[in-house]
């Protein structure tokens, strides 16, 4: 069958911002559809309102909208662009919905719902449809009672009984879900999950925790072909969410006959579903019984990860089915001799491990439920399931506590939280039997050999250890630097030792067939397959799993340097171990290494072949960190091969605070008073002689991390304590903390003589907050010709002074007319998309190039005047992490960011906020809280939000003032003056907006009350001032002028 | 760590050897070293005889993780002269280990090996003859046995696995006589399911033999090695296609093939494993187990054949039917065990039909 040849051009809903449940996996899957769809000749609309993507690249679809994902935006967007289809299973749950919403406001009409219609995006998320459907078609689902009302509740509990799990319909990763083991927890969750839930509905499942969790991800074409690319096994049983749990491919424990019953089910399902692409289908099961658990209709996360595991490109094949393409009719591009119609063979085996982002959150509740809390993953590959999992841990690349104490081992693995992977060695270090840890985890005693056989192997290492020994242990993914610590022996004889790993294929059919894409890892076997050759190849080193702080913005980078290098014809290879992303989708680059990116597994890499050089600006600064050690490798190995772009010295002077401050007292540039501690005795001599309030942080810092603003001596006291603890081979640096700047951002290339400046962004929030958690314009919005001009002067003279080439990234502040110089980072920045996108300079794909040689005079690019005002906002993850704190501060918490552009700065940042789930109000009530030395300036942006029809809402205080000034404002009790309180208010969802900058211990405490409930009960806030006249600005702007609908190309005009 | 290892070294006919891990007992053997890409189902697949005459190897590294399953298996035992893995699994959560298993019941294991590199020698130079010895690793031994080792075109395997008399599984419905050429179990639990009395004859029955139980079809099985030798089983298609309908699975599509002019062929190295996909001439794709390593040419199929599946991956003939003759063919296993079960209704079902 060809393709639908009245499909000629398709709308693709892209998922938004990273957060949580919800990563760069979109992005894969959407960018692989773009592709696939105009391969076919199918003209792409793409719309999302994340920049850091390569999705939203203008080269990617025919039409770019970086627009708010909301109906009614994208129906405005379908009468204009008027596409034949909308592919609904690109983009999440977000896509999902999306489609749902505008099909029933009939945004739909003359557009066809192509992959997964109308009906199985509700059968896959309405719980009481979905379990219609499965009864119909005779599969088993977990007794369940579905409630719309909390009253419901006893009726729920006697006919489900406890423990239960509690589902909210349509929510990301969970969300508002969990499991009750009493009637109180039970009432809890509901009551949340009733809230979150779009329709508010919830379904209360007898748990089957402690079974196995099984998934399959199936795909059908429209003639009904059906195949299985991929079983995945999750190591942690049911209960903990699928994201959550250590995920093994191929299903390892099964046996056959199992493994067919579940196999032929999931068909059975997607055949139900009438579901025309790709669908992720989850079963519980235990002694030959199974449960149906739910259905994904689209790509997804799991997708993604079984697209990497199998080198099954699902979102690409998923796309061409729906357009009417036939699973035989399409080429697998891996092997390129076969077709996508067949189940993929796998010869080793993959382990997925999540990256939780609870070094960020010390506060937050780390238990693992079936709400997803991490952010990201790792992805490791192995010929057997010992160097899986070792390789798996050496790539998420968390900071370990050992525990040693049994009692609290049994706690950890009875209660599992992100600790527990690494705690199931632990207890084997401690003793513990394989049955003791089974009945405490219920995971399968198979996994728990398996890492026994990890923890005898380093008890034989410890005690004279020989060469077999040696050589069994790579084969179990042990690393070098483990080797030295366990054997003492040294770094040279482990390597005379053990010799080179060999790489093998990932090709989709276990060697049956020739494959063509070069996707590899490493092992411990006979035979590489990787034939070295004279020509001169790069690596890139990739970002590895998204985490606040490195997100999805480093795979944009590397992404585009690789893209860069590759026009210019030169090879380039990628390492990296995120399975998410596009940078490890196989025909990225020239050769994808999926590993871990420790020294020794990049040192590997280039004795492996013929490298002319490392590029490692790219990955964020976990790859920033590996340069000055590769250098030393090189040196000592006596490669070939250079570290491209800025020396490591150059980014030693950058990071070391002293070395720093050297420079730009040489280039007379003012920076904030600041110095270095390496003990808490010098640390108080320096903050004193600074002069509080100081912000303090370790050396090598990543987002900001254990980053503080200390006030007097006793924080720092408590600071030290944290800080030595996180970093202790680096100084504590500390400097003045300019209070109320204004913080800039600015992304520039240099390329050794001249500078390229891409953007220069003013943050909304005021400094003290993170960058990457700040609010940013472009252009700046209140800074004066003179400040500008001195700092694009900076920007040059630090650039040059350093001797960058390739990326350099700026934060400075302004505060009384002085231009300071916070920091200078010599590589990509998170903000690099972000000015790419709302100035149309492909800043990274510039200095990859320069990187090689290029001069930017040849590159022809120059610093751009736009019209246009672009707004990053960002996301943050309260909503999915209970017990957190939501005020805003130095160490970063975001997990992603929107794009809002417009061409006035009230519209884009109005497209910003709804976009990142704050949708500013036109009318209603707005309450406002803000603390008494704030209260002038509160005084302007309440008499703009009374002006514009907003009614205001206060506690005493702030009504007090506001009359005063002759503002109308209405009084609600403080939370603890009791009820009816502005909690009570936010419950009854008659609050549209929160205004509350915390100051001060009490007022903070209330803050983190009504933040909490504004949270969980999904109301808008704001927590600054000057986040707050941006929003009235906003709201102004709005109700004065339409915003405008146009394609990134119409503003940037490529 | 003190790990005992029982030596072992695989010698191939191109001159090469490998070393490795043996398990099971001490002893030798050579055939065919062949690979199946199965996942799943290494149980099924080690007491399926049509390996007979070949050693298995799995390309997937980890076999033996759930154990023995002895429910599943095909044969009373294993047939396959050896199995071949990168590891065995020495604790599986469940079933008897596979290690203890081989080691009861004198059968030769090797592991510890890279499989995929033999897998790739496969690919490129075709099936290669083998020999493996267990508790030894003279390779220069190994390699000698390997070289000299008959081909498998010249051996005589199908006596050994048939049945060594006729037997009667009695059932109300439709009575088949079966040929078995060393027929997987499965296949009798399909045709069981659908209540065949079913008469089971050796490999060597006669078609006077056959139509003594009067019969409303006859099935003939899946074999080891080459299908040429299956000669009685030719004679008894030849004579009986047009007075009863007939249906054969794997060797029973080759003998099929044969018996009505056309030839068969050996393939460079076979279909091995549970993802092969097939197309039927609807255009409709079916994913199937497959274990074989000769196929019948389409292309010398006499007239009144139509080819009725073929391989999506490489177009090489995957079942065939004759109307006038009632000839309905298959060269997968829709018994499945191991494998998807995508046609197992499809084909039985079919079959019962056209009985009737």
């Amino acid at each position: 069958m060809p393709r639908f040849p009245h499909i000629k051009k398709v709308l693709l809903i892209g998922s938004g911002p990273i957060q949580i449940g919800q990563a760069a996996e979109f992005d894969f899957s959407g960018s692989q559809a773009c592709r696939a769809l105009r391969e076919e000749g199918v003209k792409v609309v793409l719309v999302n309102s994340n920049p850091a993507t390569i999705q939203t690249d203008p080269d990617m679809a025919d039409e770019v909208y970086i627009e708010p994902l909301r109906a009614d935006i994208i129906a405005k967007i379908i009468e204009k662009e008027r596409p034949d289809g909308i592919l609904s299973g690109m983009g999440g749950q977000t896509g999902l919905n999306m489609t749902a919403e505008l099909a029933e406001r009939g945004a739909l009409k003359g557009v066809e719902i192509l992959g997964t219609p109308l009906e199985a995006i509700y059968q896959g998320e309405d719980r009481e449809k979905f379990r219609e459907l499965m009864k119909k078609i005779g599969e088993p689902v977990p007794i369940s009672y579905i409630l719309n009302d909390i009253r419901q509740i006893d009726e729920a509990l006697n006919c489900v009984g406890l423990p239960a799990i509690v589902r909210p319909a349509y929510t990301l990763g969970g969300a508002g879900g969990g499991i009750a083991q009493t009637k109180e927890e039970l009432v809890r969750i509901t009551e949340s999950g009733l809230n979150r839930s779009r329709i508010r509905q919830v379904l209360i499942e007898q748990s089957v925790q402690g079974w196995k969790e099984i998934e399959f991800e199936v795909m059908r074409d429209a003639s009904d072909t059906c195949v299985i690319i991929c079983g995945m096994e999750n190591v942690d049983p049911m209960g903990i969410h699928t994201g959550e749990s250590v995920v093994v491919a191929p299903i390892l424990t099964l046996r056959d006959d199992e493994f067919q019953m579940m196999r032929s089910a999931a068909i059975k399902i997607i055949r139900a579903l009438d579901v025309q692409g790709g669908c992720n289908i989850q079963f519980a099961f235990k002694e030959g019984d199974y449960r149906v658990i739910e259905v994904n209709p689209r790509v997804s996360r799991s997708s993604a990860l079984a697209s990497k595991a199998t080198g099954y490109p699902i979102a690409r094949v998923a796309a061409k089915i729906a357009i009417g393409l036939r699973l035989d009719e399409i080429t697998n591009s891996v092997t390129g001799c076969t077709m996508a119609s067949f189940e993929p063979a796998i010869d080793y085996v993959v382990v997925k491990v999540p990256r939780w982002p609870f070094d960020k959150f010390k506060s937050a509740d780390r238990t693992l439920t079936t709400a997803m809390k991490s952010t990201g993953e790792v992805m490791a590959i192995g010929r057997t399931i010992e160097e899986a999992f070792k390789k798996a841990l050496r790539s998420v690349d968390t900071d370990v506590t050992i525990h040693t104490n049994p009692s609290e081992i049994r706690m950890i693995l009875s209660r599992p939280t992100d600790e527990r992977f690494a705690c199931l060695f632990d207890a084997f270090r401690q003793g513990f039997s394989v049955e003791e840890i089974f009945n405490l985890t219920k995971i399968t005693p198979f996994f728990l050999e398996k890492i026994k056989n990890i923890v005898e192997m380093e008890r034989a290492l410890a005690v004279n250890a020989g060469i077999e020994d040696i050589r069994r242990a790579k084969k179990y993914g042990f690393s070098n630097l483990e080797l030295k610590e366990l054997t003492g022996k040294s770094w040279k004889e482990i390597e005379k030792i053990i010799g080179a790993p060999t790489y093998k294929m990932v090709d989709t059919c276990a060697a049956e067939f020739p494959a063509t894409t070069p996707y590899f890892y490493s092992t411990w076997e006979t035979e590489s397959e990787i034939v070295p050759d004279t020509k001169q190849k790069v690596l890139i080193i990739g970002s590895g799993p998204i985490r606040i702080g490195q997100g999805i913005e480093f795979d944009y980078c590397t992404v585009h340097a690789v893209m860069a290098l590759r026009e210019a014809g030169v090879i380039v290879h990628i390492v990296n171990n995120n399975p998410e992303t596009v940078s490890t989708d196989s025909d990225t680059s020239d050769r994808l290494f999926f590993e871990p990116m420790q020294l020794e597994d990049i040192m590997n890499i280039l004795k492996s072949d013929n490298y002319y050089g490392v590029m490692v600006q790219f990955g964020g600064q976990n790859s920033v960190n590996l340069a000055v050690p590769i250098e030393k490798e090189i040196k000592r190995l006596k490669l070939a091969t250079k570290i491209l772009g800025t020396t490591p010295d150059a980014m030693d002077i950058a990071e070391d605070r002293d070395r720093f401050s050297l420079l730009l007292d040489k280039l007379d540039i003012p920076a904030p008073p600041n110095s270095s501690a390496f003990s808490v005795e010098e640390a108080h001599a320096k903050a004193k002689k600074i002069g509080y309030p100081v912000l303090v942080r370790p050396s090598y810092v990543l987002g900001g991390r254990a980053m503080e603003i200390v006030h007097d001596e006793t924080e720092l006291d408590v600071y030290m304590k944290e800080a030595v603890r996180v970093s202790r081979n680096h100084p504590v640096l500390i400097d003045s903390f300019l209070q109320n700047a204004i913080e800039l951002d600015v992304d520039a290339v240099c390329d050794g003589s001249e500078v390229l400046i891409g953007g220069i962004m003013e943050h909304i929030e005021e400094a003290g907050v993170h960058s990457g958690d700040s609010a940013c314009v472009i252009p700046t919005q209140s800074l004066s010709k003179s400040v500008l001009l001195r700092v694009r002067d900076y920007t040059r003279k630090i650039a040059l002074g350093l001797g960058v080439i390739g990326m350099v990234n700026l934060q400075l502040a302004v505060k009384n007319d002085i231009v300071y110089v916070l920091e200078a980072n010599p590589r990509a920045s998170r903000t690099v998309p972000f000015v790419s996108k709302a100035t149309g300079i492909p800043l990274a794909k510039i200095a990859a190039k320069t990187m090689m040689g290029k001069k930017l005079s040849e590159l022809g690019y120059e610093e751009r005047d736009i019209k246009h005002v672009a707004v990053k906002e960002v996301l943050l993850p309260f909503n999915k992490l209970p017990g957190v704190d939501t005020v805003l501060g130095p160490e970063m918490k975001s997990t992603g960011e929107v794009m809002g552009i417009d061409y006035d700065f009230g519209r884009a940042y109005y497209k910003a906020s709804i976009s990142a789930d704050n949708e500013l109000p036109m009318q209603g009530n707005v309450f406002i809280s803000v603390s008494n030395e704030q209260k002038d300036e509160v005084i302007a942006i309440s008499r703009k939000l009374k002006g514009l029809g907003l009614t205001l809402y206060g506690t005493s205080g702030t009504v007090e003032y506001l009359t005063q000034a002759g503002i109308e404002a209405n009084l609600v009790r403080k939370v603890q003056e009791g009820s009816p309180n502005v909690i009570d208010l936010l419950r009854r969802g008659e609050i549209r907006l929160i205004i509350n900058t915390p100051k001060g211990k009490q007022s903070r405490q209330d803050h983190y009350q009504i933040m909490r409930a504004a949270v969980d009960y999904a109301v808008p806030y704001i927590t600054t001032l000057q986040a707050a006249k941006a929003a009235a600005h906003a709201i102004d702007a709005l109700k004065k002028e339409k915003i405008t609908l146009e394609p990134i190309s119409h503003y940037i005009g490529v | 760590m003190n790990i005992e290892i029982m030596k072992a070294v695989l010698g191939l006919e191109d001159g090469t050897y490998v070393t490795g891990e043996g398990f099971g007992v001490e002893g030798e053997c050579r055939g065919e070293l062949v690979f199946s890409t199965q996942m799943t189902g290494y149980m099924e697949a080690l007491t399926d005889a049509s390996y007979f005459g070949q050693m298995l190897l799995f390309t997937y590294p980890l076999i033996g993780n759930y154990g023995v399953d002895l429910q599943n298996f095909q044969a009373k035992k294993p047939w396959a002269l050896a199995c071949i893995a990168r590891e065995i699994c020495a604790a599986p959560s469940t079933g008897i280990p596979m290690l203890r298993y081989f080691e009861d019941n004198g059968l030769l294991g090797m592991s510890g090996i890279d499989t995929r590199m033999l897998t790739i020698k496969t690919r490129v130079m075709g099936t290669l003859r083998a020999a493996l010895v267990v508790g030894d690793d003279n390779c220069e031994y190994a390699v000698e046995r390997a070289t000299t080792a008959p081909q498998i075109s010249e051996e005589e395997l199908i006596p050994t696995v048939s049945c060594k008399g006729p037997y009667h599984v009695e059932g109300r419905g439709k009575r088949i006589a079966v040929i078995d050429l060393g027929i997987k179990k499965n296949m009798v639990i399909s045709l069981r399911k659908r209540d065949a009395d079913l008469y089971v004859y050796p490999y060597n029955a006669s078609a006077t033999d056959i139509l003594g139980s009067k019969p409303d079809a006859l099935f003939i099985s899946n074999g080891p090695g080459d299908p040429m030798h299956a000669t009685h089983a030719i004679q008894c298609v030849k004579e009986l296609a047009g007075n009863l309908p007939i249906f054969g699975i794997c060797m029973g599509n080759q003998v099929c093939g044969l018996a009505l002019g056309a030839k068969t062929y050996k393939m460079k190295f076979g279909h091995r494993g549970t993802n092969q996909p097939v197309r039927n001439s609807e255009g409709k794709i079916f994913i199937t187990t497959q274990n074989h390593g000769y196929a019948v040419a389409a292309d010398t199929l006499p007239e009144g054949c139509r080819v009725s599946f073929e391989n999506v991956n490489d177009g090489t003939l995957e079942g065939f039917t004759n109307n006038d003759l009632k000839v309905t063919t298959v060269q997968f296993h829709p018994e499945a065990h191991g494998g998807p079960r995508d046609t197992e209704a499809f084909f039985f079902d079919s079959m019962f039909r056209r009985i009737s």
